[in-house]
């Protein structure tokens, strides 16, 4: 038991962390309630399935730079099939879309393992050319999104029988993200080949020798973060009603959260919990500066300083392990 | 009797380019047998291993596993074929949990736990992290899942190199305990005493080669000695006779002192002068704690213990920069540890001049040319492929790197293994070279894994095992038989007696 | 015996030509920028004219000094992606403040944001070892932010290009194009460094071996900290050419130009990974991808599809040239 709660501390400290920011805000913005905390979800969506496709890839001793470039591609691509299609070929879109992640995330991963090129600079090359597609599937924002998909995120989850007091606290963007992390990752975490993710970030010369067949579980990983990527495309589409060709500030995010949640950029650590909690502590830092009245571009420096400090504190860790 | 084989490996050969690590090595392993595989660095043990286990694939030969032909392409395919091998670097997956670690290799619980027991781990918790278990501990559980699995052929690299004596005992007991479970045992290590009372038989190998299989009974370990050593020793006392005598050492001050260094776990104690105009050689098996020694004095490595002096006066070095301050340089054994190997020769050569700030401005080229082309003539560095420093041969190479410090003036030199995978001439040249150094006066720490080399630069040795400096021998009496047995941790013999044998003293 | 005497001449043939590409590749290179303005030639006659050439080198001059910064950078296995912004700010802060205060004055003022950034670069990766990439990104990304509250607090002073940037950027005197004054001694300064002084030296050094630098007693952050300044230093410099160049201040003035920048210092036969390379070949780069650029508009070609050809050209040469050095 004390062995499981160690490890977990790091995760139980950004929890705690999380709720003293919540208190905090109720101090400077009296007001701040359900609805406050519907949106910080609402804002917080996109981010969290980045960042959920980045711990994938860290894990596996990788780095995805295309993240953001994939989320853009699969969202423009969601509103360019939904766009005048009739509301149950919503579904079809969906499926289409998210199978299409899987694919890009494929293309890395074997770009990765054929080409020899390290990740960095792989999925940098990448970061342009799935931008690129994104604007030929789509030259400037458009498109549109089935209404049933755009409910998903938008409301509260009204339940019968359960006080509408407890239920404001429960966005359906809260549902979304916890249902569709949960029917991915949790099969994943249990599996073997969950488990090779983690030998292969943790030391491939083990993994190797462990029988574990490095290269594919290399071009795995990268899959599913292509996969999480489409989801956070689908929840761009949702949430804004169409797709922007451009990639919106996801890359840098999700690394500092990555970082920031307690998954060594070296791989083999840490898990999912700890980098979604990163992401709504780094949202909620932005919405607290926002109620202090400090300018929005000044928001975007402190924001970036931040993220830059956690990396740099993540990459000191990281060299501490390497000599021991 | 054929049947009584369970491991046949014949004519196996490798080569990397144009080095040769292995030209015809054979090993046949009977059923139930512990059988030693030896033989001195670089004779090809380490590449005979990767074979076997499908980390390289060889360039000929064939193995058969009970009568059966197999290609092994991984270690996933070695073990279905039933061989499970333990490295001497922990395999177990160090961020994961050791149940983790057991499903990731389908490794059944209950005969592991019971195993870990045997070997005297009472109350392993399957829940910690690999990462925070002692090294000791992870080679038992290495051990104890390569034999829950119940492979037929088990492979054991350098077993008990990091175990506490105890847990070292329980652990051969339970090695003896497969041989008579009708399991084979290939048994790699340097310790010459387990190998006389563990093994039945042991396979010598020398210059990639099988040399000859030894019953291991009484007066075997010095039959093995003499077959790791091979025809050499006759040849190389010719050659050391042909040496001009050097003259003895002059009484001079100490250049280098250490007193009581250590560095944690690896290295103890260790207290020794390097004198000026003297070459020190070192003597060690590998993974003695040498490559520490020379990180310590190199500035890449702190120290945890002692204290360290030049020419009397105490000193710190944080970086290598603080040791090249004092005019100490590292010629590291891995040349492609100190060469710019995309850059040429004369770039190489002169790299320590624009080290520092004040350096950074224009090159006074025709000075530095001066300096640097007289290096590379003194050494008769192969100029012809300059364009690129990985063009050149070997020992081109090592000449270039020790060119640099040449150049650069150095009055101490640090050489690890300078002369490993290099041709016999340039050999000598660096031999020559060495003594001419400091015969001018500079001094030379000279690590050899060739210990013939001992004799031929070196003016005393020290002898590493297990961290410590276990002998300073005269060079005048470090012949290769005494500095086997010294390197093998045995006792030095008394002059005209009788060879003991290594089993019964212990 | 025959099988052997046949084959041996063509791999001889096939490493000598992969010796030229990695030893000479100035050369394959006006090869192929020949190709290309042939073949531009072919599909627009009459394109390729004085003044079309004296257009092409104004555009190429400030994509080649940002891509000098690529190079120095990548010669030590780094990469510069922050010189996007810092050239903009540079240029955003020199014509905003060209009006009341001088021009002298402005220029200092404009060069401050380089440093600090290319200060910060070379402590993260220098220091702490931040990858140069993620932290090149970050400073970038702070850089957005200061850049977009200075813009909201001079929007009432508007902009003005100075006069001298615009003639420089624009100017032709006798057909060649203004710019080269500033160009030449850059790139004079940056053959001579990488070739003839220390501080070359040990870029070259650290981006081939880091130990073997280390060993023989190169400070490793001290480098790094006076590259990635320099590097900074240099991409306002580019700032200053492409706000003369294209008179319009905006927040996404350079960024576009960053990926071709990259691109340029990869094709011009400088290894992302380090140790191997130089400006020459850099210089011949950028003028291959303004000709591949005004080629492609002559096709037609999308903004999207150039993006994914200039991302494949970044893949395509890296892994190229793991290969050749493998075999070689």
């Amino acid at each position: 038991m004390s062995s499981a709660l160690r490890r977990q501390a790091w995760v139980i400290g950004l929890a705690i962390l999380l709720a003293a920011l919540f208190v905090f805000t109720r101090i400077i913005q009296p007001d701040y309630g359900a609805d406050g905390f519907g949106s910080l979800v609402r804002a917080a969506l996109p981010f969290v399935f980045a960042v959920a496709g980045q711990t994938v890839v860290v894990i596996a001793g990788g780095i995805d730079l295309s993240i953001a470039s994939m989320m853009a591609l699969t969202s423009v691509t969601a509103a360019t099939l939904m766009d005048g299609a009739s509301e149950p070929f919503g579904i079809v879109a969906v499926a289409a879309v998210l199978l299409l992640g899987f694919l890009l995330g494929a293309v890395n991963g074997i770009l990765v393992v054929v080409s020899r090129v390290p990740d960095i600079v792989v999925t940098l090359a990448m970061l342009f050319v799935w931008q690129g597609a994104a604007l030929l599937v789509r030259d400037s924002p458009g498109g549109a999104a089935s209404e049933w998909l755009k409910e998903l995120v938008v409301g509260n989850l009204a339940v019968p029988g359960i006080p509408t007091g407890i239920t404001d606290w429960v966005p359906k963007a809260l549902i979304l993200i916890v249902v569709c992390l949960a029917v991915v990752w949790i099969p994943l975490r249990r599996s073997r080949l969950g488990l090779s993710i983690y030998a292969i970030g943790s030391s491939s010369l083990a993994a190797f020798r462990s029988g574990v067949n490095v290269s594919r579980t290399k071009i795995v990983a990268y899959a599913f973060a292509g996969l999480f990527a489409a989801m956070g495309g689908l929840v761009l589409t949702m949430s804004t009603g169409q797709g922007a060709p451009i990639p919106g500030p996801y890359l840098l995010a999700s690394v500092a959260a990555v970082v920031l949640g307690g998954v060594a950029l070296t791989g083999g650590k840490g898990g999912l919990l700890g980098p979604v909690i990163a992401v709504f502590v780094l949202r909620l830092v932005r919405s607290d500066l926002t109620f202090l009245a400090v300018d929005p571009n000044v928001t975007t420096i402190v924001e970036g300083a931040i993220m830059v400090v956690v990396v740099m504190l993540g990459a000191l860790l990281a060299m501490r392990n390497r000599q021991p | 009797m054929a049947s009584d084989i369970l491991l046949e490996a014949t004519g196996i050969a490798k080569h990397y380019g144009a080095v040769v690590a292995l030209r015809n090595a054979s090993l046949s392993v009977r059923r139930g047998e512990v059988h030693a595989l030896m033989g001195a660095n670089g004779a090809g043990k380490s590449t005979l291993v990767k074979i076997l286990t499908g980390a390289i694939r060889p360039n000929g030969g064939r193995i058969l596993i009970d009568g059966r032909e197999h290609v092994v392409r991984s270690p996933a395919e070695a073990r279905r074929a039933g061989l499970v091998s333990v490295y001497q670097e922990p395999a177990l997956i160090p961020d994961l949990d050791i149940a983790s670690n057991l499903r990731l290799t389908a490794t059944p619980v209950e005969p592991f736990m019971k195993w870990v027991r045997e070997m005297g781990v009472p109350d392993l918790d399957l829940r910690e992290t690999a990462r925070n278990l002692p090294l000791a501990i992870l080679r038992v559980l290495d051990l104890a899942r390569a034999i829950a699995v119940g492979p037929e052929v088990l492979l054991l690299d350098e077993m008990t190199a990091a175990l506490p004596a105890d847990l070292a005992e329980k652990v051969l007991a339970v090695v003896k305990r497969q041989g008579a479970e009708g399991r084979s045992v290939i048994f790699i290590s340097h310790r010459m005493l387990e190998i006389s009372a563990l093994c039945d038989r042991a396979t010598v190998l020398r210059d990639g080669e099988t040399v000859g299989v030894v019953d291991i009974g009484p007066g075997s370990a010095d039959r093995i000695v003499e077959l790791m050593l091979g025809q050499k020793v006759e040849r190389i006392q010719r050659e050391i006779a042909e040496a001009t005598p050097g003259a003895p050492l002059p009484v001079t001050k100490p250049r280098l002192s250490l007193r009581d260094v250590g560095v944690a776990g690896k290295l103890e104690g260790v207290s020794f002068d390097l004198m000026h105009g003297e070459v020190l050689g070192v003597v060690a098996l590998e993974g003695q704690g040498q490559d520490e020694l020379f990180g310590v004095l190199s500035g890449s490595r702190r120290p945890t213990a002692g204290s360290l002096a030049v020419d009397g006066r105490e000193v710190r070095f944080a970086t290598p920069a603080d040791a090249i301050a004092e005019g100490i340089a590292l010629i590291p054994g891995d040349r492609a540890e100190a060469l710019l190997m995309q850059r040429s020769v004369r770039e190489n050569v002169a790299l320590p001049f624009s080290a520092s700030f004040r350096h950074w401005g224009p090159i006074p080229l025709r000075r530095q040319n001066a300096v640097v082309g007289e290096a590379i003539r003194r050494l008769q560095v192969d100029t012809r492929a300059q364009r690129e420093v990985q063009r050149l041969s070997g020992g081109n190479q090592q000449k270039v790197t020790i060119a640099r410090w040449i150049a650069a003036e150095a009055s101490t030199i640090l050489c690890f293994d300078p002369t490993r995978g290099i041709d016999i001439r340039t050999k000598h040249e660096i031999y020559h070279l060495l003594r001419e150094l400091a015969g001018q006066g500079a001094s030379v720490l000279l690590y050899t894994s060739e210990l013939e080399e001992v004799q031929l630069a070196c003016d005393r040795a020290i002898v590493i095992f297990g961290g410590r400096v276990v002998d300073v021998i005269p060079a005048a009496i470090a012949d290769e038989p005494t500095l086997v047995r010294a390197a093998y941790g045995l006792p030095r013999l008394a002059p005209g007696a009788a060879a003991p044998l290594p089993g019964a003293t212990a | 015996m025959t099988d052997v005497t046949q084959r041996s001449p063509a791999p001889g043939l096939g490493r000598r030509i992969r010796r030229v590409f990695s030893d000479r590749p100035v050369i394959p290179l006006l090869i192929l920028l020949a190709i290309l303005m042939v073949v531009l030639e072919i599909l627009r006659p009459g394109i390729v004219n004085e003044r079309w050439i004296a257009n092409t080198v104004k555009f190429a001059i400030p994509l080649a000094i940002l891509a000098a910064c690529q190079t120095v950078t990548m010669l030590t296995g780094g990469i510069d992606l922050s010189v996007g912004t810092v050239a903009t700010l540079g240029a955003f802060v020199v014509s905003t403040q060209g009006m009341d205060a001088g021009l002298g004055w402005a220029l200092l003022l404009s060069l401050a944001p380089a440093l600090l950034i290319g200060i910060a670069n070379g402590i993260g990766v220098g220091i702490f070892r931040v990858h140069p990439l993620i932290m090149t990104l970050g400073t970038s990304l702070i850089g957005v932010g200061f850049l977009q509250v200075y813009q909201r607090t001079v929007i009432a002073t508007g902009t003005k290009v100075p006069d001298v940037l615009a003639w420089i950027g624009t100017g032709l005197t006798g057909g060649i194009p203004n710019s080269l004054i500033v160009f030449v001694p850059v790139a004079a300064f940056i053959l001579f460094m990488l070739g003839r002084s220390g501080f070359g030296r040990l870029l070259y050094a650290v981006g081939d071996n880091e130990r073997a630098a280390r060993l023989s007693g190169v400070i490793y952050w001290k480098v790094i900290l006076a590259l990635y300044i320099l590097s900074g230093i240099l991409a306002w410099i580019a700032g200053l050419i492409y706000v003369g160049l294209i008179k319009a201040p905006s927040l996404s003035l350079v960024e576009p130009r960053v990926l071709p920048a990259v691109a340029a210092a990869v094709i011009g036969g400088t290894s992302i990974f380090g140790g191997r390379g130089g400006y020459l070949g850099t210089i011949v780069g950028a003028v291959i991808l303004t000709v591949l650029a005004t080629l492609l508009t002559v096709l037609q070609m999308p903004e999207g599809a150039r993006q994914m050809l200039f991302g494949l050209i970044v893949l395509a040469v890296t892994a190229a040239y793991i290969r050749i050095t493998a075999d070689s």
